[in-house]
């Protein structure tokens, strides 16, 4: 159990002991003096902020994972390797990273105050394998100034990764290990334990805790309403919480698995996910953000939950009283609140393994990419034969909580995707809801995305 | 590309570039400031109790009205924003700041100062000022021709309505400045401030001192866009009243939701106007009125108003045009400057009438555009000639030609025709866009540049670098005038005891003043260095040329710095100042009448979107741009200015929605509520083009203002979008919300349904 939380920083050892655990890795940069790393909004949403940590990638190797650094805590990257963009140029000649200087040739750059956050997300890229198309890597970085032309220009001109490159050599060996810390300051704690009994344990002895996953929402709210916290329980280092199985007829997906590991992994193999997660936040929220965390902050617009509302998928749910299984249509009680007891931690999401007949994610949002819904809808349909045998209608958006338009699922059972059936269930799914209008959306354009969701799933899926 | 890059676009790739927050973390140990705000859009304080932050952590000092040694209150035309209210006027107002050894603590505390304030009834629309007479501006009317007498003639005729929505800067650099005291008893204010000049005067007004007492530095800034012309100023003031009352360097720096809250955004505009127009779509007569949300204070609403009334023209004649606007006062954050300072707001208006006139009488929109374009030789309703008016339709035409419009337009259609449920809308529009400050006396600039005598040149000047390039093409002027590489020329911060009583970098005016006042001063030592080359190289001084890092003549040469020692020697000066005062512009209020604009740029834009039916979502497809920048002086600057004032007028007109509550609090308060553009908002196809042949004989260089006039090309995104609406609807006025985000555009589709 490590007292302090050293990392690495740009290749050199950095202690971080006395710092308060409410501090990020942002403000800890910039307040040592570390300023090109910058603020720009706070809430994981510009990338202005943007690092690269060396993770796994397997055993043996490991590669760059590029992150929000204002919605990483300080302790979150103690033992961790960090690099910003202080430490791209060549140590030794001064020379400019091959992204910098794209970035430099292009006009990648007008005030410049965004650019480091797109120099380290093009970083990663550079030598992430397979490359990112440059638009999708991009998508959690904002510019106010260039209208990007320039930035995709300077990140399509980089070329492959020249022999002998320092940074692609670091990836030939292991990452870090993400070990056990306790750790306390500025009348703060924070504690992350390795097994799940620990976890377990911490968790009854300290219900008031907050439980940090990837921490996209929590240090959100930290920075925005500036909460501070007096206890916190990471559940990042928990083995038994991240991966995926495949059981039987289930994946079985470890709660603190990042939305980023499940694209690699089930993105081909579960058609909702893959229409799903390019839509999911940015690349730099999916690579922290969690799918358990995505259902235990309750938000009625996660876009995760209306899609494992119509996958019927079942949670694991743990204590140190035992486990215990919930539907996750049980899962959401109220807004912003779950069936997780208090001396609780969800545990894995199960969904099936074989997709139903046809599968539609939509997602109504002011701007495509990086934003958070008004409306979201999943919809999952299994025929037999030319007649449906099972529907789940499942919406984000339209109510204090994920909900199922299940009158109208109900109304479809045995008939076939038709003008009438289409009819009836707009109808029945039209009133189910009384959604609130706010700064996304009104109340009205809510409702009505409800049966023109339904709509739009009958044009593009009817048979 | 031809040209010099971003002089510091070295620094921004490897993050050395510093900004104002960044010099003062690495300065040394200083107090942070965080404000505590009202939690009311209208109301009386009848009390700030702030005993339990003092006992807080780190706190050093509350800041209160009680600390103003000099004037407690600032604005840059009308006095009318106390620092510390004893009435707030807003939601979020800072009432008092909490300074502290660390942002935390001080945020900390500020969380349990307690206000104690009677609320007041609050006005919180246009209408609602309107309805209640709450104004900041008496009216102001420009005319031409006889608009009543022109209505009565019977031609056909519309009247409409249109709320055109604000837009939040979103700079990525929130607001900052840190301050401190020199060795001499002065002070020095470090402020990501676009007008070092109105910084310095408010801090020493504030700190009841003499300006001189004062500096004031601009670094650079990570974007402003407007936001910082006037709405640095209150921030210096209040790291400087701090300095003073502590006797430790404050810095002040907003958070972003603390940027939002308090700071001023675009103004929304309400217009109402009708309009008489012939069978052949000629616009015979416009009466127009507009009104501005201008907030709680002036600020600079009367000016921006102005410029609203200026432009609804846009690049049409209108034989009887009346324009009549008004500034409304709410109990909202003091609107202010942003790119294109109520001329966009404006053009819109016109581009909605005319899409109107057309859907009336079933023509294309772009039809009606032609045939109302000024010609050379017309006038504008204020009474100024549209000099090069036949660039308007020579980039028309040819932008019509190199971007396909009537293919793609015919392509459209059929693509439309077997897609029920998504459409596709093409658009063209043009612009015009007035350069120079309307108010007059404000086109002026200096320049102080330094020869050394090693042939090394810093140039010092009033104007300050936020991305947009200024210093890079001000540096270009200075090397090309004096003959040397680039990177000869340094450019120094921007600091007002280098170049004195400045003028705010903005109006797209910042190379136009301060290039030419640098040019000549320049042109000064050049002449004096031209005497002492001829003596040496045996040649007559007009024969002397200056070029490459080298003074030629007589067939002989000598490197610049040779030239520059034997200057000095010779006890010639190797520096002078330059200033330049815009020729020929006046502007005569009371009569609506002047030539307020050096001269005009054009540019023109086709834009395709593709609309979903089911959602109102929409995608841009494409975009192709021809722009007249003059003889650009950066190439890359140029495109990349017109690319960025492009998506960012796409992004006010199609995703950023200014949203405030009933209680007036600000709800589109963070980057997950207010929707800038992404790189998903970037179009797949991107074609700019310059216009050749396009030398601006008015303004240094042959070049031409571009800061703000592409950020009105973006009409063409909102417009293509009502010509996808209205492939859903078949024919008939298309009524669309401004911004047309995804819920207006469902509403324009399902129009009087939803």
């Amino acid at each position: 159990m490590s007292e302090g939380i050293a990392f690495t920083l740009n290749g050199e050892r950095v202690d971080g002991a006395g710092v308060d655990p409410n501090t990020t890795l942002l403000h800890f940069l910039r307040g040592s003096g570390r300023t090109g790393t910058k603020e720009a909004c706070a809430e994981g949403e510009c990338g202005a902020c943007a690092v690269a940590c060396v993770v796994a990638d397997g055993d043996a190797r490991s590669r760059y994972q590029v992150v929000n650094s204002c919605l990483v805590l300080l302790p979150e990257v103690a033992g961790a390797e960090v690099w910003t963009v202080e430490g791209l140029r060549g140590l030794a000649n001064g020379e400019l990273h091959p992204v910098q200087r794209a970035m430099v040739e292009h006009g990648g750059s007008q005030c410049g105050y965004c650019t480091p956050g797109f120099v380290m997300t093009l970083f990663a890229r550079h030598y992430a394998r397979p490359r990112p198309d440059a638009r999708s890597a991009i998508a959690g970085n904002l510019c106010r100034c260039t209208g990007y032309r320039a930035i995709l220009a300077a990140a399509e001109s980089v070329s492959e990764v020249a022999a002998g490159d320092p940074h692609a050599a670091r990836l030939e060996r292991p990452a870090p290990p993400v070990t056990a810390v306790r750790f306390e300051a500025g009348g703060a704690s924070y504690a992350r334990p390795a097994t799940l009994a620990e976890a377990l344990a911490a968790r009854a002895a300290h219900p008031d805790a907050a439980l940090l996953a990837g921490g996209t929402d929590l240090v959100v709210e930290r920075n925005q309403d500036g909460r501070h916290r007096e206890r916190w329980l990471s559940l990042g280092a928990i083995p038994e919480l991240s991966g995926i199985d495949e059981q039987g007829a289930e994946f079985v997906i470890g709660a603190c698995t990042t939305w980023e590991a499940i694209e690699a992994q089930l993105g081909s193999r579960v058609p909702l996910f893959a229409q799903l997660i390019p839509l999911f936040a940015s690349p730099l929220i999916r690579a922290r953000a969690t799918i358990g965390g995505n259902l235990c902050t309750a938000s009625p617009v996660g876009d995760a939950a209306p899609v494992l509302l119509a996958l019927d998928a079942t949670l694991d749910v743990a204590s140190v009283r035992g486990r215990r299984r919930v539907p996750v249509s049980e899962w959401f009680t109220g807004h912003r609140r779950s069936a997780l007891a208090a001396d609780e931690l969800l545990a894995a999401v199960r969904i099936p393994n074989s997709p139903p007949g046809a599968g539609r994610f939509f997602k109504v949002s002011k701007r495509e990419l990086d934003d958070i819904s008004s409306v979201s809808g999943a919809f999952a349909v299994w025929f037999d034969g030319g007649v449906v045998a099972r529907a789940r209608f499942a919406y984000g958006g339209v109510a204090a909580t994920p909900v199922r338009a299940t009158a109208a699922e109900a109304l479809l059972v045995g008939r076939r995707m038709d003008a009438a059936s289409l009819r009836d269930c707009r109808a029945a799914a039209a009133g189910a809801f009384a959604p609130i209008g706010d700064v996304r959306a009104s109340a009205g354009y809510r409702a009505a995305m409800v049966a023109e969701l339904l709509a739009k799933l009958w044009h593009e899926v009817a048979p | 590309m031809n040209g010099p890059r971003h002089e510091c676009a070295v620094q921004h790739a490897t993050g050395e570039a510093l900004y104002v927050h960044d010099e003062a973390l690495r300065s040394g140990p200083l107090l942070h400031a965080w404000p505590v705000q009202s939690g009311h859009a209208h109301g009386r304080i009848r009390a700030i109790d702030a005993t339990a932050a003092h006992a807080m952590p780190g706190v050093a000092c509350v800041l209160t009205g009680a600390h103003v040694t000099g004037q407690g209150v600032i604005g840059p035309v009308r006095h009318d924003e106390p620092l510390f209210p004893d009435e707030v006027s807003h939601h979020g107002q800072p009432v008092c700041w909490v300074l502290a050894d660390s942002e935390e603590h001080a945020r900390r505390a500020a969380a349990v100062v307690r206000v104690e304030c009677e609320p007041l009834p609050a006005i919180l629309s246009i209408e609602a000022g309107i309805a209640a007479g709450s104004f900041l501006t008496d009216e102001q009317t420009i005319a031409t021709g006889d608009v009543d007498a022109a209505f009565a003639r019977g031609d056909r005729e519309l009247r409409g309505e249109l709320q055109v929505g604000g837009q939040e800067h979103f700079y990525l650099e929130t607001q900052c400045a840190w301050a401190h005291r020199d060795a001499t008893g002065g002070y020095v204010v470090h402020s990501s401030t676009q007008h070092p000049t109105e910084t310095q005067s408010t801090v020493a007004h504030v700190l009841g001192l003499p300006a001189h007492r004062v500096v004031c530095e601009s670094l650079r800034m990570g974007g402003a866009f407007g936001g910082k012309e006037s709405q640095a100023n209150a921030f210096a003031a209040i790291a400087a009243l701090g300095c003073q009352v502590t006797g430790r360097p404050v810095v002040v720096r907003l958070d972003r939701r603390r940027d939002l809250t308090i700071t001023g955004k675009r103004h929304p505009f309400l217009a109402r106007f009708r309009v008489a127009f012939g069978a052949d779509g000629t616009l015979h007569a416009l009466d127009v009125q507009l009104w501005s949300d201008g907030g709680h204070s002036l600020d600079l609403s009367a000016a921006i108003l102005g410029r609203a009334l200026f432009h609804v023209d846009n690049c049409y004649r209108i034989e009887h045009l009346r324009v009549r606007g008004r500034v409304v006062r709410t109990h909202l954050p003091s609107n202010t400057a942003m790119r294109g300072f109520g001329g966009p707001q404006a053009m819109v208006v016109i581009e909605e009438v005319i899409d109107r006139v057309a859907r009336t009488l079933g023509v294309p929109p772009e039809t009606v555009r032609e045939r109302n374009f000024y010609r050379p030789g017309d006038r504008t309703h204020y009474g100024q000639e549209v000099r090069s008016a036949d660039c308007i339709e020579r980039i028309w035409r040819t932008l019509a030609e190199s971007s396909s419009f009537e293919r793609r337009r015919r392509e459209a259609h059929a693509w439309n025709a077997s897609h029920p449920h998504r459409k596709r809308g093409l658009a063209m529009t043009p612009v015009k866009f007035g350069i120079s400050f309307t108010t007059t006396f404000l086109n002026q600039a200096g320049a102080l540049v330094l020869v050394y005598r090693d042939g090394s040149v810093q140039v010092n000047h009033g104007g300050t670098e936020m991305g947009q390039g200024l210093h890079t093409k001000v540096a270009a002027i200075v090397a090309r005038e004096l003959g040397v590489a680039a990177a000869a020329v340094r450019t120094m911060p921007t600091r007002t005891d280098k170049v004195p009583n400045t003028s705010a970098t903005a109006a797209s005016s910042g190379t136009d003043l301060n290039g030419e006042a640098a040019r000549r001063a320049c042109a000064a030592i050049r002449e004096r260095l031209g005497i002492v080359a001829a003596a040496s190289l045996r040649c007559a001084a007009q024969e002397v040329v200056f070029a490459d890092g080298v003074v030629r003549g007589g067939g002989r040469e000598l490197p610049f710095g040779a030239v520059a020692e034997a200057a000095y020697v010779q006890r010639i000066p190797l520096f002078a100042t330059g200033h330049y005062a815009t020729p020929g512009i006046h502007w005569d209020p009371h009569a609506g009448r002047g030539e307020p604009f050096r001269y005009y740029a054009y540019g023109a834009a086709v834009a395709e979107v593709e609309v979903d039916g089911f959602t109102g979502m929409h995608r841009l497809l494409a975009v192709d741009i021809l722009h007249d920048v003059g003889d650009s002086l950066a190439e890359i600057v140029d495109r990349g200015q017109i690319e960025g004032g492009f998506v960012q007028g796409a992004g006010w007109l199609t995703s950023e929605h200014v949203v405030y509550g009933d209680d007036g609090a600000l709800r589109s308060r963070g980057a997950s509520t207010y929707k800038l553009p992404g790189v998903g908002e970037c179009p797949e196809r991107f074609v700019v083009d310059l216009l050749p042949r396009a030398s601006e004989p008015g303004a240094v260089f042959g070049s031409k203002a571009v800061g703000e006039p592409p950020f009105m090309l973006a009409i063409a995104v909102r417009e293509a979008l009502r010509s996808a609406v209205a492939a859903f609807r078949g024919s008939g006025i298309v009524e669309l919300g401004c911004p047309a985000v995804p819920e207006a555009v469902f509403r324009a589709i399902r129009a009087g349904t939803v």
